[in-house]
């Protein structure tokens, strides 16, 4: 397929890798902010080519991870109401609640249902006007602009029977609390590709600056991750922090000019908590005022929400690459994609379920290389 | 901080049937193990074929199966769920190594369904029937309330003789086996998929659905040293490698650049976020083979139209005993796991 398989070729692959090993002289810690590059990562077997000094840790570039579980069990009380038809991205359905997860709800009777777009669950708004739809708005700047563009529909429609639970996040002030803290082990990054198709490279700059840590942005295929493993080290190895493009067919320093104005114009910057980090400050977006009638926190009343997470799921120390999911002792054990403690389990582009799904329970190919030092 | 002798797992096990349960992946092998074997037992439905082989005297042996068929839209590009349900039966006896010869079909019908659905349904089950050269030759009918269920159900059983010396089995597979596929992965159930969501490509993506017996035949008269066959529908073929780690105990490794997919099927994976390794396949088989007769079974099949795109895509190994692992394109490896439940489409 092309523009696909042209970064997906073996023998380049192994090329790049083999650079990395020759330029590499001690150990680096490299993160990869991006939940959909932690899935390639893992499905290609990429840290299985790397040399042993350069680790990869993963972030909390997860959607579906980051939820945090209030939002979650208030997603499940508004299913659970007779009127509503609930409709969420196909991988929020089996992330656990404190009561378990949207699936069971729709085997008990709720009206649950998968979206690929929120445009759909307009749609579905506009073909049942005497049910309630409310579509489960989550994720970075890259589902932004359809979420935007979805209740700008809405409310040009007339749509009085949509709205949205909006659980918006965003990465830089992630990378900035992932830095901040004296423990923090990341030394460079493998910055967000599709965030930076919408929102540019150019507020990165800051980051790389005022922490000294190289960014380097790229796209999600084998090659685009190794090259900018490449970059990473280059940088490193010589002691420069910049912001590197290296995913330049898709990203523009200031991104997509369109899509960052419906941004604006339906969401606002608000305070936001992490699930497994805690809250950070303007880290996340909230629907303007003007959007009220479509903000289904302002349209449902749910009582204060108890939640329970478990005690045993280390998935905050995960999401800050201090640990790997198979340093958790529920990992593979009580804790499986069958029966996820935390959401890292859950979706394809959590950690835990990437290593549980791609063999990370016994590292395969990497352990000879690992186990000497 | 709750001591790990206290299960957390128990709030998340379900206490009602989830879709998962019917996806082939491990909720279903759950509900197998844990409620039908422990209430039915029987030592060949816990060998857990596709069909069973049953020894009736005098030599002769019978291959028996059954299978339910629910799919919506009942009419898909490529075929409908009459062909579905008959080419089913037909193909889980075929891969036990039987000839299948006698089929019964049961329709559960809901009030209001179109007789004209009915009949063309009725016609494409003949017409696969006529191409397997197998008779359907008992059945029943029940109709339900309308939205009690959805426009028809259908059940099919079936049975066909087992040739002597014949003796196929998923444990069979030995180190040094070589794993073939006759042709292309995923077109079903993208077909299916594509048609539900409204994903339209420049070419029609057409189900595989088609009767396997005359091209099982065919490659156990060839190459009697076959050692098991399967056909990966629901879960996939990584569904059936897994099957076949455990079952015999063995390493089964997969080269990802040799899996034959088509483009537009490709394309569709890669859009909706799903593995074509995942997805179920109506008119395709794995085959286990010693090493020495691949070669030999793979030009076989390719001559037989259901096989023209046939390849041999992995080996068996004695390595990490249960485990599907896979070379991927890039050289990196990882494994091949049985899926939790359903595979859920990714956010972006």
């Amino acid at each position: 397929m092309k523009f696909l398989d042209e970064y997906r070729d073996g023998p380049a692959a192994t090329r790049i890798a083999r650079a990395i090993g020759r330029i590499v002289t001690r150990p680096w810690t490299i993160m990869e902010v991006c939940g959909g590059q932690t899935h390639a990562i893992v499905r290609y077997g990429l840290d299985s080519l790397l040399p042993p000094e350069v680790e990869l840790v993963h972030g909390p570039g997860c959607p579906v991870c980051v939820t945090p579980l209030e939002t979650i069990d208030r997603a499940h009380t508004i299913a659970n109401r007779p009127e509503v038809i609930f409709c969420s991205f196909g991988d929020m359905l089996r992330v656990p609640g404190s009561n378990g997860d949207l699936l069971r709800l729709k085997s008990q009777g709720c009206d649950v249902r998968v979206v690929y777009s929120p445009l759909d669950a307009v749609n579905l708004a506009g073909a049942n006007p005497h049910r309630m739809v409310v579509f489960f708005a989550i994720g970075f700047e890259t589902t932004a602009p359809a979420n935007a563009m979805a209740a700008w529909m809405a409310k040009k429609r007339g749509l009085t029977n949509f709205s949205m639970l909006v659980s918006h996040v965003l990465v830089p002030p992630a990378i900035a609390a992932i830095l901040e803290p004296p423990d923090n082990r990341v030394q460079a990054f493998i910055g967000p590709g599709h965030v930076c198709t919408v929102m540019g490279s150019g507020e990165y700059q800051s980051l790389a600056e005022k922490y000294r840590v190289p960014i380097v942005i790229a796209g999600f295929e084998p090659l685009d991750l190794l090259e900018s493993i490449l970059g990473a080290v280059e940088q490193l190895e010589v002691g420069r922090a910049e912001v590197e493009n290296r995913y330049a067919r898709a990203v523009r320093e200031d991104g997509n000019p369109r899509s960052r104005q419906l941004i604006a114009d339906v969401f606002e910057v608000c305070d936001r908590k992490w699930r497994g980090v805690g809250t950070i400050p303007r880290s996340g977006y909230r629907l303007r005022d003007e959007y009220r009638d479509h903000d289904t926190e302002h349209l449902f009343a749910v009582r204060d929400i108890e939640t329970r997470e478990s005690a045993v799921c280390i998935s905050g120390d995960i999401l800050r690459g201090l640990k790997k999911p198979h340093q958790c002792p529920a990992f593979g054990k009580q804790c499986t994609p069958h029966t996820p403690l935390g959401a890292t389990m859950v979706s394809s582009e959590g950690a835990c379920a990437a290593y549980h799904q791609y063999g990370k329970l016994e590292p395969l190919g990497i352990a000879a290389k690992v186990d000497p030092a | 901080m709750s001591s790990f002798g206290e299960c957390p797992i128990s709030r998340f096990d379900y206490d009602r049937i989830l879709l998962g349960h019917g996806s082939g992946g491990r909720l279903t092998s759950e509900l197998i193990g844990k409620l039908f074997l422990p209430a039915f037992g029987g030592s060949p439905l816990a060998a857990l074929e596709d069909a069973a082989t049953l020894d009736i005297g005098m030599g002769s042996r019978l291959a028996f199966t059954t299978d339910a068929f629910v799919v919506r839209p009942i009419f898909f590009p490529g075929g409908d769920i009459g062909r579905l349900a008959v080419c089913g039966t037909i193909n889980d006896l075929s891969v036990a190594g039987a000839v299948p010869r006698f089929l019964s079909a049961a329709f559960i019908l809901e009030e209001g369904l179109a007789l004209d659905d009915l009949r063309r349904i009725a016609d494409s089950m003949q017409l696969a029937c006529d191409e397997a050269g197998v008779e359907l030759v008992t059945g029943d009918t029940k109709v339900v309330d309308r939205g009690k269920g959805d426009q028809v159900f259908i059940t099919t059983t079936g049975i066909g003789l087992v040739p002597q010396g014949r003796s196929l089995s998923i444990a069979n597979a030995k180190p040094g086996d070589r794993i073939l596929v006759s042709g292309t992965i995923g077109d079903h159930g993208v077909a299916i998929l594509s048609v539900r969501e409204g994903i339209e490509f420049e070419t029609l993506l057409e189900s595989d659905v088609a009767p396997l017996n005359r091209l099982t035949e065919l490659l156990m008269t060839e190459c009697p040293s076959i050692r098991c066959m399967r056909d990966p529908t629901r879960g996939g073929v990584a569904g059936v490698l897994n099957e076949l780690a455990v079952a015999s105990r063995v390493e089964v490794r997969v080269t990802e650049s040799s899996l034959p997919i088509r483009p537009e099927v490709r394309a569709a994976c890669e859009m909706l976020g799903l593995d074509p390794m995942y997805v179920a396949n109506e008119g395709k088989l794995l085959a286990v083979v010693p090493g020495e007769d691949a070669d030999r079974l793979l030009s076989v099949a390719r001559q037989h139209p259901l096989g023209r795109n046939a390849a041999l895509i992995g080996s068996v190994v004695s390595g990490r005993l249960g485990l599907v692992t896979m070379q991927s394109l890039v050289g990196g490896e990882r494994l091949v796991p049985v899926l939790a439940g359903e595979q859920l489409p990714r956010i972006c």
